[in-house]
C-alpha cells in the first residue's frame, strides 16, 4: 500500500521532520553547553546566527506537523474504502496494531509542537535569547517523540494489507472481524451533556479570564482545563454530538462525522477543538518563563492573546456542535 | 493585531517591488515551478477521474456474481444449479447470464456476445455498442454475419446501436436473443454462463457471499465491492508508480530552488546589506524571504493547477493517458467528468511545496545573515 500518493506524502513529511530535527541536534546540544550570551566570542556570534536558521527551519517542520495530522486522518478516512469491512477512517485504523499509536503519537506531536512554537515565539521576540537553552533542550526531547511517530506512521502504512483479489474467497478468508472499541463510550446522553457543556464553560472562562486579567496562575488553569476540556470534548462527541449528527441512537463513531455523506460536519468541530487546545497548552507552556527579566513585557501579550484564541476557539466548537444537535431530527431525551 | 498585519503587508508590499526587479530569474523560477506542479496535478486528477468514472460504472451492475468452477476454471453453470442455491434471506432477484467472446477476424478484436430477453431483442436482430458500430461502420437495419466457432454463418440484422452513454461498458457489446446466442455458440440447453445476484443492502452482501460458498463449494462468489476496490488500488497503485518515476523531477525541481535561492547576485547581496544597515533585523530578511518563497509557491500552485485541469479535462491527458487508461483494440472513446477532491490538492500541496520550502531554508537563512558592512565595502 505504500504506492499510495497520499501515504507518500506523509512518509516524506514525517522523514523530512525526523531528519532535519536530526539535523539540529548537534547543534542542540553546543548550544546548552557552550551558549553564553555575555561572551563576544567568535563562536557565540556563530551561535547566535545560526538559532536564526535552526528556529525557521523547526518552526517549518512543526507547521508541517499540523497540517500533516488533518491529511493523517483525511487519508485514513479515504482508505476505508481498500478495506474489507472499513466504513471509516477506524476501519482503516483498526487494520493493524499501528494505527491508532500512530494516531495518538501526531495527536500528541501536534500538542507539542503548538507548545514548542509558543516559546520559540516568545524567544525570538526578546533581545537576550532567554530561553535558547530550554528550547533547544526541549528539541531533544521532541526528537525521539518524532522518530516514534515516523516509526509508527511506516510501521502502519507497511502493515496495510488490503484483500484486493477480486473474488470473495480470498476475502473471505481474511474475515477477521475487528471490532469498534470506541463503541464502548456509551455514556448516557444527559451526564455526557452536563459534563460537556459544564467543561466548556469552564476552560472558556478560564480562557477569558487569563485574556483579560493576565496572570501566572490563570495561564496555568487554563492550559490544565484545555487539556481536560479536549478529553471531555471527544468524550461528548463521542456519547452524543455524534449520534445526533447521524441521526441514529447507537452509531457513536467519531470519525465518520468527517465523512462528506455528513456534510463534513466534524472538520467544523474539530479545526476549533483542535486549535483552541493547542492555543491554550501553547498559553501554559509560556508561564514558568513569565517572570524572568527580559520577557516580562513579552510574554503577558502572547499569552493573553493566546488565552483569547483558545476561549474563541471553544466557544466556536460549543456553538457548532450545539447547533448539529439542535438542527438534528434525532430524539435522545424525551421532553 | 493589526500592528502585525501592517507590518506583514508592507513586507508583502516590498518583496513584490523587489521580486518585479529582478523578472527573468524569478519568472524563469515560475514556469519550471508550474510545469512541475502541472504534471503532478494533471496526474493526480486524471487518476481520480478514472477512479469516480469506474465507481460510476459499476454502480449499476449485479452487487454478487456466482461462477462455477471446475478444476479452478470458470465453467458454465449446469441445470438445476438454481435449485440448490435455494432461498437465501436479502437477494432480491436471481437471473441466470449468458454470455461470451467471439474473435472477429475483421477487426482483429474480441467482441462480447450476451442474451438478453427476448421483449428487448427479437429473433435475428442485434443491438450493437457504439465503438464497435463505428469500427465496422454499422448502422441501424444494416446486416452483419459471422462466422460462429463452429463454422457456420449467421446473419444478424442491426436493430439499433446502443446509446453513447454507455460507451465504457458497451464499446464491445452485441445484445442478442437468447434463441440466437444458444445456436449461434451451440450453447447446451439448461445451462448459463453465471448467475447475478441483486442484493439490496450493502451489509448483506458479504454473509450473502458466505451462504453461497457455503451452499456450493465449487463456486466462486464475485462482489462488485471487490471489483471496484481492485479498480480503485491498481488506479492508487498506477498513480504512485507514476509519482514515484516523478519523485527524480521533484528532487531536480528542489535543487533548482536551491541553487536560485543560494546564488544570490552581487546586487541582491548589497540589498539585503543596505536593508540591514538601516535597521532590519535577521528575522525581518528571513521573513521576507519566506514571503517571497510563499508567493511564488502559491502563485505556481495556481496555475500549475489551473493548467492541469485545462490539460485533463480539455484536451484528454494527452501526456498520460497510454500509462493510466489502460488499452484495448475496440477501446471506448468517454469524456471524463471533471472531478476535484481535497485529499487530492492537500497531497499535491506537500509534494509540491514542501520541498520547495525545505529546499530554500538554509539558502535564504545564509543571505539573512549576510553582514552590512562585507557587502557594502
Amino acid at each position: 500500500m505504500l504506492f499510495q500518493p497520499a501515504i507518500i506524502a506523509l512518509l516524506m513529511a514525517a522523514g523530512i521532520a525526523v531528519l532535519m530535527l536530526a539535523a539540529a541536534a548537534p547543534f542542540a546540544v553546543q548550544v546548552m553547553r557552550h551558549w553564553d550570551i555575555h561572551s563576544g566570542s567568535e563562536q557565540q556570534l556563530a551561535f547566535e546566527r545560526r538559532t536564526y536558521l535552526f528556529s525557521t527551519m523547526l518552526s517549518f517542520v512543526f507547521g508541517i506537523q499540523l497540517a500533516a495530522l488533518l491529511l493523517f486522518v483525511f487519508n485514513a478516512d479515504r482508505l476505508s474504502g481498500m478495506f474489507v469491512g472499513a466504513m471509516c477512517a477506524v476501519g482503516t485504523l483498526n487494520v493493524n496494531d499501528f494505527g491508532f499509536p500512530a494516531l495518538i503519537a501526531q495527536i500528541v506531536i501536534f500538542f507539542l509542537a503548538a507548545m514548542w512554537l509558543a516559546i520559540n515565539h516568545a524567544d525570538t521576540r526578546a533581545r537576550d535569547y532567554p530561553l535558547v537553552r530550554i528550547k533547544y533542550g526541549l528539541l531533544l526531547v521532541l526528537l525521539p517523540v518524532l522518530m516514534l511517530g515516523f516509526w509508527l506512521e511506516l510501521q502502519f502504512f507497511l502493515g496495510l494489507k488490503a484483500n484486493v483479489i477480486t473474488s470473495c474467497c480470498g476475502s473471505l478468508f481474511s474475515g477477521d472481524a475487528k471490532t469498534i472499541a470506541s463503541e464502548a463510550s456509551g455514556m448516557a446522553p444527559i451526564p455526557a451533556m452536563v459534563l460537556f457543556y459544564a467543561g466548556m464553560l469552564f476552560v472558556t472562562l478560564a480562557g477569558i479570564w487569563h485574556w483579560k486579567r493576565g496572570g501566572r496562575a490563570s495561564g496555568y488553569a487554563l492550559a490544565a482545563l484545555s487539556a481536560v476540556a479536549f478529553v471531555i470534548a471527544i468524550i461528548g462527541v463521542l456519547s452524543f454530538i455524534s449520534l445526533y449528527i447521524y441521526e441514529h441512537p447507537h452509531h457513536h463513531c467519531p470519525f465518520c462525522i468527517l465523512k462528506p455523506e455528513y456534510d463534513y460536519q466534524g472538520y467544523w468541530m474539530y479545526l476549533p477543538l483542535f486549535l483552541a487546545t493547542a492555543a491554550g497548552l501553547g498559553a501554559g507552556a509560556l508561564q514558568p518563563f513569565a517572570g524572568s527579566a527580559s520577557l516580562r513585557q513579552i510574554i503577558p501579550p502572547i499569552s493573553e492573546r493566546l488565552a483569547g484564541l483558545a476561549a474563541g476557539g471553544y466557544i466556536l466548537f460549543t456553538l457548532f456542535a450545539t447547533y448539529f444537535v439542535l438542527a438534528s431530527n434525532l430524539i435522545l431525551i424525551e421532553h | 493585531m493589526n500592528v502585525w498585519l501592517e507590518k506583514q503587508r508592507h513586507l508583502i508590499d516590498f518583496t513584490l517591488a523587489s521580486l518585479a526587479r529582478r523578472k527573468t530569474k524569478n519568472l524563469g523560477l515560475l514556469l519550471v515551478y508550474t510545469l512541475l506542479v502541472a504534471v503532478l496535478a494533471s496526474l493526480t486528477l486524471f487518476t481520480n477521474a478514472l477512479r469516480s468514472e469506474a465507481a460510476y460504472v459499476l454502480a449499476g451492475s449485479p452487487e454478487v456474481i456466482l461462477q462455477r468452477m471446475v478444476a479452478g476454471r470458470h465453467d458454465l453453470i449446469p441445470p438445476g444449479y438454481f435449485d440448490k442455491i435455494g432461498r437465501i434471506r436479502g437477494v432480491q432477484k436471481k437471473e441466470g447470464r449468458l454470455w461470451g467472446y467471439y474473435y472477429d477476424p475483421v477487426l482483429k478484436a474480441n467482441y462480447t456476445f450476451m442474451a438478453r430477453p427476448a421483449e428487448e431483442v427479437a429473433d435475428g436482430s442485434i443491438m450493437v455498442g457504439a465503438t464497435l458500430a463505428r469500427e465496422r461502420g454499422l448502422a441501424p437495419h444494416n446486416t452483419i454475419s459471422f462466422r460462429s466457432y463452429s463454422g457456420k454463418l449467421f446473419a444478424f440484422e442491426v436493430a439499433s446501436v446502443l446509446s453513447p452513454d454507455s460507451e465504457l461498458l458497451s464499446a464491445d457489446l452485441i445484445l442478442l436473443s437468447e434463441n440466437d446466442f444458444r445456436a449461434f455458440f451451440e450453447y447446451p440447453a439448461g445451462h448459463y454462463t453465471d448467475i447475478a445476484l441483486s442484493v439490496a443492502n450493502p451489509q448483506e452482501v458479504r454473509n450473502v457471499a458466505a451462504k453461497l460458498s457455503e451452499a456450493l463449494p465449487d463456486s466462486r462468489p464475485i462482489l462488485r465491492e471487490e471489483v471496484l476496490r481492485t479498480y480503485q488500488s491498481i488506479f492508487d497503485w498506477r498513480e504512485g508508480i507514476m509519482l514515484t518515476v516523478l519523485a527524480g523531477a521533484i528532487f531536480a525541481f528542489s535543487i533548482l530552488a536551491w541553487e536560485k535561492a543560494a546564488g544570490l547576485s552581487a546586487e541582491e547581496k548589497r540589498e539585503i546589506g543596505i536593508l540591514k544597515a538601516i535597521g532590519w533585523e535577521t528575522g525581518d530578511v528571513i521573513r521576507m524571504k519566506m514571503w517571497e518563497g510563499l508567493l511564488i509557491s502559491l502563485s505556481a500552485f495556481l496555475l500549475g493547477l489551473v493548467a492541469a485541469y485545462i490539460h485533463v479535462f480539455y484536451l484528454g491527458a494527452a501526456v498520460f493517458e497510454p500509462v493510466l487508461k489502460g488499452w484495448a483494440v475496440l477501446y471506448p472513446r468517454f469524456a471524463l467528468i471533471p472531478a476535484v477532491d481535497g485529499l487530492q490538492i492537500a497531497t499535491l500541496f506537500f509534494f509540491t511545496v514542501f520541498p520547495y520550502t525545505a529546499a530554500v531554508l538554509v539558502p535564504i537563512w545564509r543571505a539573512a545573515i549576510t553582514d552590512p558592512d562585507s557587502v557594502m565595502r
